[in-house]
């Protein structure tokens, strides 16, 4: 019992030595270790735990894949100023591969991979970023000659958990946009045996990232999530319920026009299409880039760009209603609506010209 | 010329009461559905609630609509004829028969008005019609009122829909049938205007006291 203390101990030491080296203070480190607690909703008493879980011995292996997407999750990951998040759990993980920083290229870079999921079959961690194409055997997105749906079946079934990261890994995002020319779904739909969990954004939060991470490395499993396979202490809230201009919503203050009055003095962004009365996501609390802002808080309403079919459903942006299907491109709920109700008008007022001459003429000839 | 016509009970109190609160929460929920689509009204300070009032009158009105039409189709069990369920499903070989003589009479086409104490085979049609959108806009309304209210009341209520369309889908739809009901109640208005004037059977009045006035030839179904 002492012993073991004593290496976790001597494990930690270790850790934050080499952490030290690379300008992470303890200090630092105990910030993120509180942070992360507050994230997942943990009670103070959990802050040594995480300490202790992330410093410590396990060492789990991570692969990192890329299919159809634009690396904004690598990026949001990688550029965060301060090594603390990202970077900190990057080097606590053993990351065998990814296809955007690895240093080997070609066949050995394949066999980093192989030799992952053969030496640590269901022991490992898979991040997947970017959708999976299912058209035509999934010919749109290949790697080494490979199909990524036939990569994915094969990494992803062997692994001890996915976490897709982006909307585009967790429900097809941008590239499953109507018509979806490639056939694009996410990595939960295209290996549904697979353990997945979804972290849906564009781009994720690499502060969830991380926070998944940690919930892995201190309970040993992931943390518990909703339907669509999204963790409650990230996907739980609505945007609109923890809103920094909520106040303005209800008291009825709204930006009108970009760069109006309304707009300049932070009201609400509601008038001009804000999605996040449909969107659920921690933006409002954590915001991006450690903190320093979000889409609303930058004065742009949210496109609800972390729900399935975004795309798709909550276009025009920038607009409160979707489009009318079946009426032309500009058509508006209201302009419909509109139309309906002088149709009506019109009927009525026909109807009643039309009574009005008929008795007239039938006097007539009488 | 004109026929003796007497007095007939045929709107029942449940029927009268519940179409009263049918109008009220239909324009209640119009006007503060059309401000929570498009805010129209402006705070000039921030320590006013004008959405919050909006919402709050909105989701008020939406239980009271709710508690009507439950009413009503319990009194479509327990009514008189004219209250029961069976004449909003005229599919009969001769009510479809009727339809057409109705809509020739509507469109100017026939002059002979129908002839028919209660709702006529078009009429009934049109209210399974408004009944079956009304069924809609609840579910719709729950729906999106189950975002933010977890419980098993609300996804019974309208929260299963939500599984099945995207909210914004949801929202659309429920936005554009208050344009259709909207619609409905002017031409609501106006029929039953038309067959007040046109056939002298106090119509209009009738939802007010239930008493129509009839010849006594009418079929009474």
């Amino acid at each position: 019992m002492k012993s073991s203390s004593d290496d976790v101990l001597h494990e930690m030491t270790e850790t934050l030595e080499s952490l030290a080296k690379k300008g992470v203070s303890r200090r630092d480190f105990m910030k993120f270790c509180t942070g992360m607690a507050a994230l997942l909703a943990l009670p103070a008493s959990f802050i040594p735990k995480i300490a202790e879980a992330v410093t410590g011995g396990k060492k789990p292996i991570l692969v990192w894949l890329e299919y159809q997407d634009c690396a904004g999750d690598t990026e949001a990951l990688l550029r965060v100023t301060k090594p603390t998040v990202g970077q900190l759990i990057l080097d606590i993980l053993s990351v065998d591969y990814h296809e955007t920083i690895m240093a080997p290229s070609g066949f050995q870079a394949e066999k980093s991979l192989r030799d992952v999921v053969e030496n640590h079959k269901g022991n490992y961690l898979v991040v997947v970023e970017g959708s999976i194409p299912m058209k035509d055997d999934g010919v749109y997105c290949c790697i080494g000659g490979r199909s990524a749906v036939d990569l994915a079946r094969e990494v992803c079934g062997n692994a001890l958990a996915t976490i897709a990261v982006g909307t585009c890994a967790t429900y097809g995002g941008i590239p499953a946009a109507s018509p979806n020319p490639t056939g694009a779904v996410g990595v939960k739909e295209a290996v549904p045996n697979a353990t997945v969990i979804n972290l849906p954004g564009c781009p994720a939060n690499a502060e969830n990232i991380s926070a998944t991470i940690v919930h892995y490395l201190t309970f040993g499993k992931l943390p518990s999530t909703d339907k669509l396979g999204r963790p409650y202490f990230a996907y739980g809230k609505r945007i609109h319920d923890n809103c920094e201009r909520r106040g303005h919503f209800d008291a009825g203050q709204f930006a009108r026009q970009w760069g109006d009055e309304g707009h300049r003095q932070g009201w609400c962004l509601y008038e001009m299409g804000c999605k996040g009365p449909e969107t659920f996501h921690n933006c409002p609390t954590i915001k991006y880039n450690e903190g320093t802002s979000w889409p609303v808080q930058a004065g742009h309403g949210c496109i609800g760009c972390s729900e399935p079919s975004f795309w798709d459903t909550m276009s025009p942006f920038y607009k409160r209603l979707p489009k009318v299907p079946g009426f032309g491109v500009e058509s508006t709920a209201d302009k419909v609506g509109a139309g309906l109700a002088a149709a009506t008008a019109a009927g009525i007022l026909a109807h009643g010209i039309g009574r009005a001459i008929k008795p007239r003429k039938e006097e007539g000839g009488e | 010329m004109e026929e003796q016509r007497t007095r007939k009970y045929v709107w029942e109190f449940p029927v009268r009461l519940t179409h009263w609160i049918n109008a009220l929460s239909i324009l209640a929920l119009s006007f503060t559905g059309l401000y929570i689509g498009m805010p129209f009204i402006h705070a000039t300070s921030p320590d006013q609630y004008i959405m919050g009032w909006m919402r709050l009158v909105h989701f008020i009105a939406a239980y009271t609509f709710m508690m009507s039409i439950i009413i009503r189709s319990y009194w479509s069990l327990m009514g008189n004829r004219y209250a029961s369920f069976k004449i909003f499903f005229p599919f009969s070989i001769r009510k479809l028969g009727d339809m057409l003589e109705e809509l020739k009479f509507y469109l100017l086409i026939s002059r002979k008005p129908p002839s028919i104490t209660g709702h006529t085979a078009l009429g009934g049609l049109t209210m399974l019609i408004v009944w079956v959108i009304f069924i809609f806009e609840i579910i719709s309304g729950f729906a999106l009122y189950s975002v933010t209210h977890s419980g098993a009341v609300w996804t019974i209520l309208g929260g299963w829909l939500v599984g099945i369309m995207y909210l914004p889908t949801i929202r659309l739809y429920h936005h554009l049938l208050m344009y259709v009901i909207l619609a409905f109640t002017l031409v609501h208005i106006y029929i039953v205007w038309y067959s007040t004037s046109s056939e002298k059977n106090g119509l209009m009045a009738s939802i007010l006291s239930g008493y129509k006035f009839v010849t006594g030839k009418e079929q009474d179904i």
